[in-house]
Order: structure tokens, then sequence, then C-alpha cells
């Protein structure tokens, strides 16, 4: 058990210490490397607690695609020079207000946290640590079946997401030669083939 | 002090949520690092479905913890792609050079 905290409070200070650093920090590819590190404690506490599948995902799909996926943008926009500081410039009114609301939402969940009594046999009973068959092994069996509708909704949800991306960032570029169908399929030999009468001593006239 | 309770791992989700607000409100110059911070408050999120999903013996919270992480993928492509494309038109994200809408 001493382990368990020991280990919680580790990665826990980490998860923390990093999300402070991702938005405090003066260059966005330190806020990508540090939201990299708070995605891989958060999926080791994960693991820690016993929800090793979501946090097998988390480090596999987060990091591997998500952070990877910000970290591409944060190179290809050429925004990397441009720090970021919250207290220079114009004459700011919106950092109180934006501090007031943010303690605000704090102490409001820590009061929630604090102040809420779990029932009892609530909080005793572990019914998923202690079942014989694993983490994944029953996720699948709730997922696949119960919860089959909502599984294909979030596919829908991904492919709707990638086909969306394509569109945003697709654009027209001129001087690519391309395939087309519609010219493939409509040529004839009519217009395709020329005869031409070729007079003796005189070449034939090829354009381009 | 040395058990850890349902009650730590929520306190953890709420400073984290916390962070991520705080990130959105504050910060006047890159619109990636607010990308970023509504990304920490999706893991708070997900840090609280699971510790419930853990601490109550009920496999359903980490059932919606997955369909958060497949909306936040989503999210995350296609506001990084919006993002590409008005750099491309605009040449800056500047979040305070973002004012087209007169908002």
């Amino acid at each position: 058990m001493i382990v368990h905290s020991i280990f919680f409070y580790f990665f826990s200070v980490i998860a923390i210490f990093s999300s402070l650093m991702v938005i405090t920090s003066r260059s966005t590819i330190n806020s990508v490397f540090f939201l990299i590190l708070d995605f891989i404690s958060v999926g080791c506490l994960f693991i820690m607690v016993g929800a090793e599948f979501l946090g097998m995902i988390l480090l596999i799909v987060y990091v591997g695609a998500v952070a990877v996926l910000f970290l591409f943008v944060v190179m290809m926009l050429n925004v990397a020079e441009q720090k970021q500081s919250w207290f220079i410039g114009k004459k700011s009114t919106h950092i109180p207000t934006g501090l007031i609301v943010s303690v605000l939402i704090l102490l409001e969940l820590l009061v929630v946290v604090g102040g809420w009594r779990y029932k009892e046999d609530l909080m005793s009973s572990s019914t998923l640590l202690l079942s014989e068959i694993s983490n994944t092994h029953q996720l699948g069996l709730v997922m696949y079946t119960d919860y089959i509708l909502y599984f294909q909704l979030a596919g829908i949800v991904l492919l709707l997401a990638m086909i969306g991306a394509i569109l945003l960032t697709f654009r027209e570029r001129v001087g690519v030669k391309k395939q087309s169908y519609l010219n493939q399929i409509s040529r004839n030999p009519s217009n395709a083939v020329e005869l031409i009468e070729v007079k003796s001593n005189q070449g034939v006239k090829v354009d381009d | 002090m040395t058990e850890i309770g349902l009650g730590h791992y929520l306190s953890l989700g709420a400073i984290i949520f916390f962070l991520g607000v705080i990130g959105i409100f504050l910060n006047r110059k890159n619109i990636i690092v607010i990308l970023m911070s509504i990304e920490l408050i999706l893991l708070a999120v997900n840090i609280n479905l699971i510790s419930f999903s853990i601490f109550s013996g009920d496999i359903l919270g980490q059932i919606f913890t997955m369909l958060i992480l497949t909306v936040a993928a989503a999210e995350a492509a296609i506001g990084l792609a919006i993002i590409v494309v008005y750099y491309r038109n605009r040449g800056s994200i500047r979040v305070e050079d973002i004012h087209g809408m007169k908002g």
C-alpha cells in the first residue's frame, strides 16, 4: 500500500508540474513536450490504478499520434520562435477576471471532492479489481455487446474528422498534372488520331 | 495520507482541470497552447471517470473514457487543420490578431 501511495504522489506531482509548464513555458515546442510528459504520467497512473487498457491507449494513441500531430503542426507553422507571454503588450483586463474564474472553479471542485461523503459499500466493493478476467477482456465484453452503437458512432466520428481535416487543408495547385477520368473516357478516335498527307522530301511538323 | 482513495484522484483531476482553464483564460499569444489546454481539460475529465470506474467497480466509466478519447482525437485533428488553414490565409495565428469577426 505504501508503494501505491509513493507511485501515486510521484506520478501526480509530475503530471501537475508538467501541466503547469504546458501553459507557462515560453516556447510552443516546450509546451508540446510537457504535454507529452503529462500524458505519459497520467497513463502510468491509469495503469497503476487498474485500467491497463486505457492507460496503454493513452500512451500509444495519445503520445504516439495526437501529441506528435501537435508537434508536426508547431514545426510546420513556423511559430516555434513566437514566444508566448502573459503580461506584456497592451493593458489587459482579462487576466484578473480569468484568475478569479479559474480559482473559483478549482475551489468549487475541491469543495465537492472534500465535502462529499461516499456510500460505504460503494467505496469498499471493488469488483473490477477482484474479478477473474482481465481489464481488456471486461471492457470488450461490455463495449462490443451493450455499447456497440456507441462504438460504431465513435468510428463514424473519426471518419468524419479525417474527411474534414483533408477537405480543410486541401488546396488546388496550379501546374500539377493530374489524371482526369472524364477526359480519358470521353476520348474517341475521331479527335485522337489525325491522318496527315506527307509530301515527299518534307517532314511532318509535330507540334509541342 | 498513505491510503490513496478516490479523493486523491479527484483532487488530481480538479487541479489539472484548473490548470487547463487558467491556460485558456490567460493565454494571449498562441492558439496552439489553447488547444493543448483543451486537451488538459479532457485529460482531467478522463481521470475523474476512470477513478470513479475503478473505485465503484463499474466498467462503464472506462467505456465513456474511450469515447471521450475518440472525440478528443477528432477535435484535435479538426482544430489543427483549421489552424493550418488560418495560418495559410493570414500568415499569423496570434490570438490578438484574430479579430476578423469583431468579437
